[in-house]
């Protein structure tokens, strides 16, 4: 569709993606044709079949890859063209969920939790308080000395989700955060989500578990077939109003 | 900024083996044949200068005239007129007994009084030292009164037998400082791998702390402040061994009791390179480090 700069341009989004294309290497493209924008203080669930390309997507938005082809503006700046040094400013503003959790494993579970304030330059007795409360909140107190290989999968997935919303970030991205844990650790998660979300962080999950999505009203869908982004209404590229 | 300042809470982001790996006992091997081939190349620019200067401005003037009343009249004679020249510092007959005693060593009887020795006609020596460094002009100056004095007597340069000598030490002072510099190389490739191991054994730590917003220089302190200690230690366990060695190469040169005068030859410069060395060492290996560390960041988004 052609804007031609006279279109609705939808004005403050966190997220644009504009026709936006991924290719691994030489292979066809993964992802094509993605264009969504996400408004500040919204919730998005992505689904998608095993292998359409959600975790392909949520890279480029915690800015691990940046795209084949395609506009990615975040916080209304242009990714693809942003130097290197102003990337660390960005992924700051950002809190990752990994599918695959990637804790640091020479790190305690309290250490790991630490790491995002200690990286942003926040003084020890200052992230004390928050990482121990953080610790309780998950239900990880006891073992906060724990080191990640001794912890199990689930309790791996808390302290990970732990570590990704510690700082507030503004922009929260979880790739399947609840796949190792159990019904009601996942409701306890998503409601976490939900609280931070109510705080103002725009929330991006992706998951394939039905149960998650509805149970949040609110949140929007985003749908990934073969690498190709499902919006039959135009509603993620073109949102009906700012919902705050 | 060699070792860089990294918070405790940060360090732990490695965990700690230090001194596991083979780097800081390579650097040690390194530095203590770097600190050798240095002390080697200063003492042997020094004693190549020490005979250059002492030969460069000395000629022996022989004379052969077969009459010995004649020969040892014409050898005073010229050793008097040359000692009032202006360009002469020093004009000495070398003593028919000191060339006795010379010869014998080859004639089996050191006090040089072989009775065959006895019979040999010897030629009067005169050594001659000039003044100044226009060798040539007083060659010149020389060979006219040799000519007045002592007809047919040969005027021979020390530097023409000598000199080879000195410019063979000097050429292998020039290779022991080769030999520095190819270490120094040498441990900056050892340095270079070794951050890169570093890197690939950490990448999914480095990964993680940049996709949290850690900055290259962050992560480049953190590295380089661990293989700058390393190196560290490695240097320092060179310099103790090469410093044992050198004391002890002193030692049995000189014998036991002037054993520190005898390394001392090595002259105040020469000291003050060889303390330099493991310093600059240090401040290279670091140096290295980063850069290394800084470029391979740059590879990853
Ligand atoms: N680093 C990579 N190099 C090459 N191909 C990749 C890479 N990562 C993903 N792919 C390919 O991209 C496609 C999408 O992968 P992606 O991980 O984004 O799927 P997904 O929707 O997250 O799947 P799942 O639900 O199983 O996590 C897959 O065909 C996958 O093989
Ligand atoms: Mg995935």
């Amino acid at each position: 569709m052609m804007d031609g700069g006279g279109g609705p341009r939808p004005g403050g989004a966190m997220v644009e993606f504009d026709g936006v294309g991924l290719r691994y290497g030489p292979d066809a493209e993964v992802l094509s044709d993605i264009s969504f924008n996400l408004q500040p203080g919204s919730f998005y669930f992505l689904t998608g079949a095993s292998g359409a390309g959600k975790t392909s997507l949520l890279k480029m938005l915690y800015l691990a890859q940046r795209p084949s082809r395609g506009i990615v503006r975040l916080f209304g700046e242009d990714l693809v063209t942003m130097p290197r040094h102003r990337l660390p400013g960005f992924r700051r503003r950002i809190g990752v969920v990994f599918q695959d959790f990637r804790l640091i494993p020479h790190l305690s579970a309290r250490d790991n939790i630490a790491l995002p304030l200690r990286i942003a330059g926040v003084r020890e007795e200052d992230l004390a308080g928050p990482v121990a409360e953080m610790l309780s909140w998950i239900g990880l107190f006891e073992r906060a000395e724990a080191r990640p290989a001794t912890l199990s999968g689930g309790e791996q997935q808390r302290v990970a989700i732990a570590r990704a919303v510690i700082a507030r970030p503004q922009l929260l991205v979880a790739d399947e955060p609840t796949g190792n844990v159990d019904p009601d650790m996942a409701m306890r998660l998503l409601g976490l989500f939900e609280a931070l979300n109510r705080l103002g962080t725009t929330v991006v999950v992706a998951t394939h578990d039905i149960h998650l999505i509805s149970r949040i009203d609110s949140a929007q869908m985003m749908r990934l077939e073969k690498g190709r982004m499902a919006d039959p209404t135009g509603a993620l590229r073109y949102p009906p109003a700012n919902r705050v | 900024m060699i070792v860089p300042r990294v918070p405790v809470q940060h360090r732990r982001l490695l965990p700690d083996h230090r001194l596991s790996g083979p780097t800081p006992w390579v650097i040690a091997i390194l530095m203590m044949l770097t600190l050798l081939a240095a002390a080697a190349g200063v003492g042997l620019a020094r004693s190549a200068n020490a005979i250059g200067q002492a030969i460069a401005g000395r000629v022996t003037v022989q004379i052969t005239t077969a009459n010995p009343v004649e020969r040892a009249e014409q050898a005073a004679a010229l050793r008097r007129r040359a000692a009032a020249q202006p360009f002469v510092r020093s004009a000495r007959a070398v003593e028919q007994q000191e060339l006795r005693a010379t010869l014998g060593q080859w004639f089996g009887s050191a006090e040089g009084d072989d009775p065959v020795l006895k019979s040999l006609p010897l030629p009067a020596l005169i050594d001659v030292d000039f003044i100044g460094a226009e060798r040539d002009e007083h060659v010149q100056a020389l060979r006219a009164l040799v000519a007045a004095e002592a007809p047919g007597a040969r005027i021979i340069p020390h530097a023409e037998w000598l000199g080879p000598v000195a410019r063979l030490i000097r050429s292998l002072a020039w290779v022991a400082g080769a030999l520095v510099l190819l270490m120094a190389l040498a441990s900056a490739a050892v340095v270079i791998m070794t951050a890169r191991a570093a890197l690939g054994t950490h990448y999914a730590t480095i990964e993680m702390l940049h996709l949290i917003g850690a900055t290259d220089r962050q992560i480049t302190r953190l590295f380089q402040r661990r293989i700058a200690i390393d190196t560290a230690y490695g240097i320092a366990l060179g310099t103790l061994v090469a410093a044992a060695v050198l004391l002890l190469i002193g030692w049995q040169w000189s014998g036991v009791t002037s054993g520190l005068a005898a390394t001392a030859s090595l002259g105040v410069a020469g000291w003050g390179l060889l303390l330099a060395l493991p310093l600059l060492a240090i401040a290279l290996a670091a140096l290295t480090a980063r850069q290394t560390l800084l470029a391979a960041l740059k590879k990853i988004l």
